[in-house]
């Protein structure tokens, strides 16, 4: 964007927007919104607390764990789904029902099922984000060129190395914009898991600062969510458009 | 001479629609034969049945007296859309027959930089194929296939994605190829011309039902000039016979 002819920098709009809840913040209109510098003092003031350096580091445990897990179980599934017909009738019924299904239904029963702790939060984010890499990483092995499957199989490749070599590579792509999709519905998973959980991490600061009415500490909580999940969409979409030099030319 | 490649009574089906029906053909040992006909009548089949990679219903396909059961080491692919992996550069490409072959990197680098550069690639080593133009992909194709050192070169309409001059240089190119490699070559196109100025003997392949209709050998082009070859009277009787026997088959 140009304004009289100065480039301004990316989001700067972000500083009007700011500029707007500073005036309304402190124009004591709601008590439910105070002003961002007060956020922001409030957010100095409680990042090196206890309680909020537990929840992060909480929270961060139950998302990376259940990232990964989802990472590491739907791309292989989704790669085998695009690549074997049998497996892909199995599987899809499944990965269609759970990716359109109100997942935090689930949550009591995966409380029941895991305990109310840890475990049943890190399931909760796993099941968020797997079916929609799953889907990705299927999705990309089956618009995969087939010249490139019978090229690799008129130079007698094993099935390891067509599938580490050819079909893996093929769908990366897909694979990493599903990972993105996946990781910003994991975060979703974390915190909906927490709050229904409400008693380990983000979640327990919820209920804490909500119940107490502290509210500029309740959205410190927020923004630092917010901040977080586009911070990791950002990274993920900067490395899928590393990969845009061959998605279009494959 | 003897035919390298025998195809004996093969007959595929897609569903309903008969691809090949009781084929029988011999690819003569150091020649380059081509498979010249209408769409639909099944020559790319059947050079896929020959590399392998798919499988005849019934009838049997011999490489030196071996049947195949699949593809092997005697054989190598040239991809109509060049099948290159967009992802590595043209070294890897070119080696990448050799990588699935497990040899040593060492080894099949120094080879495939040795095919880059009999291509006319050289200095593109480090290229990608979104980088390259599709004459020069097709030359990174050529390359992998002919450095797995197979017997038997399968080419399948390599030149129908590359303009009109490139081709044409390519054509000259391969005629050089062919003399110095001394491999059989199985060439697979539906362009009358370029199956004449290539090929050692021509077989005319009909559809409905897929068959071979006839061979035709030119006797004495391969010793012209390839600068002469497009002038000579044998060359342009050849195209006309041709053309005249195709004819009725084109909608």
């Amino acid at each position: 964007m140009k304004i009289f002819g100065y480039k301004v920098p990316l989001m700067s709009s972000l500083l009007l927007w700011g500029l707007l809840w500073e005036i309304i913040g402190r124009s004591k209109l709601t008590y439910f919104i105070p002003s961002v510098s007060e956020i922001f003092l409030t957010f100095l003031e409680i990042y090196k607390s206890d309680a909020f350096v537990q929840a992060s580091t909480e929270t961060a445990y139950a998302f990376f764990l259940g990232s990964f897990f989802s990472i590491i179980i739907g791309v292989p599934v989704g790669i085998l789904m695009g690549k074997n017909k049998i497996v892909d009738d199995i599987l899809l019924p499944w990965v269609n029902l759970f990716i359109s299904a109100p997942l935090s239904a689930l949550v009591p029963v995966l409380m029941i099922l895991f305990g109310f702790g840890m475990k049943a939060i890190i399931i909760t984010t796993f099941l968020f984000a797997v079916w929609i890499i799953v889907l990705n990483s299927r999705a990309g092995v089956m618009q995969i060129n087939r010249s490139l499957v019978e090229m690799a199989k008129s130079f007698c490749a094993s099935n390891i190395d067509s599938f580490f070599k050819i079909y893996f590579w093929a769908a990366l792509p897909e694979i990493i914009s599903g990972i993105r999709i996946g990781c910003i519905r994991a975060v979703k998973g974390v915190v909906i898991g927490q709050l229904l959980i409400s008693i380990v991490g983000f979640g327990a600061l919820f209920e804490l600062y909500s119940a107490n009415f502290l509210m500029s500490h309740f959205w410190v909580v927020i923004f630092v969510l917010f901040f977080m999940a586009f911070t990791l969409s950002e990274i993920l979409a900067y490395i899928e458009n590393k990969l845009a030099y061959y998605a279009s030319n494959r | 001479m003897s035919g390298i490649v025998k195809v004996k009574n093969v007959f595929k089906n897609y569903g309903k629609v008969e691809a090949l029906r009781d084929m029988s053909l011999d690819f003569p040992q150091g020649k380059l034969t081509s498979l010249l006909g209408p769409s639909g009548c099944g020559k790319t089949t059947l050079l896929k049945i020959i590399a392998g990679i798919i499988k005849p219903d019934s009838g049997e396909v011999l490489v030196n007296d071996q049947i195949v059961k699949g593809p092997g080491p005697d054989r190598a692919f040239v991809f109509q859309d060049f099948a290159l992996l967009p992802w590595a550069n043209v070294l890897r490409n070119v080696a990448f027959g050799l990588e699935l072959r497990k040899v040593a990197i060492s080894e099949r680098e120094s080879i495939a930089e040795k095919y880059i550069e009999a291509v006319g690639l050289k200095g593109f080593e480090k290229s990608y194929p979104h980088e390259l133009s599709g004459g020069m992909k097709q030359r990174v194709g050529l390359a992998r296939a002919l450095s797995v050192d197979a017997k038997v070169l399968l080419l399948d309409e390599p030149f129908s994605a590359v303009d009109e001059q490139t081709r044409r240089k390519f054509q000259e190119d391969l005629l050089d190829l062919i003399k110095k490699e001394k491999k059989t070559f199985i060439f697979v196109t539906h362009s009358i011309e370029e199956a004449v100025y290539v090929s050692d003997q021509i077989a005319i392949l009909l559809p409905r039902p897929s068959r071979v209709s006839e061979i035709i050998k030119p006797t004495n082009l391969k010793n012209k000039n390839p600068e002469n070859i497009r002038r000579d009277p044998e060359y342009l009787d050849i195209v006309d016979k041709i053309w005249f026997s195709l004819k009725t088959y084109v909608e």
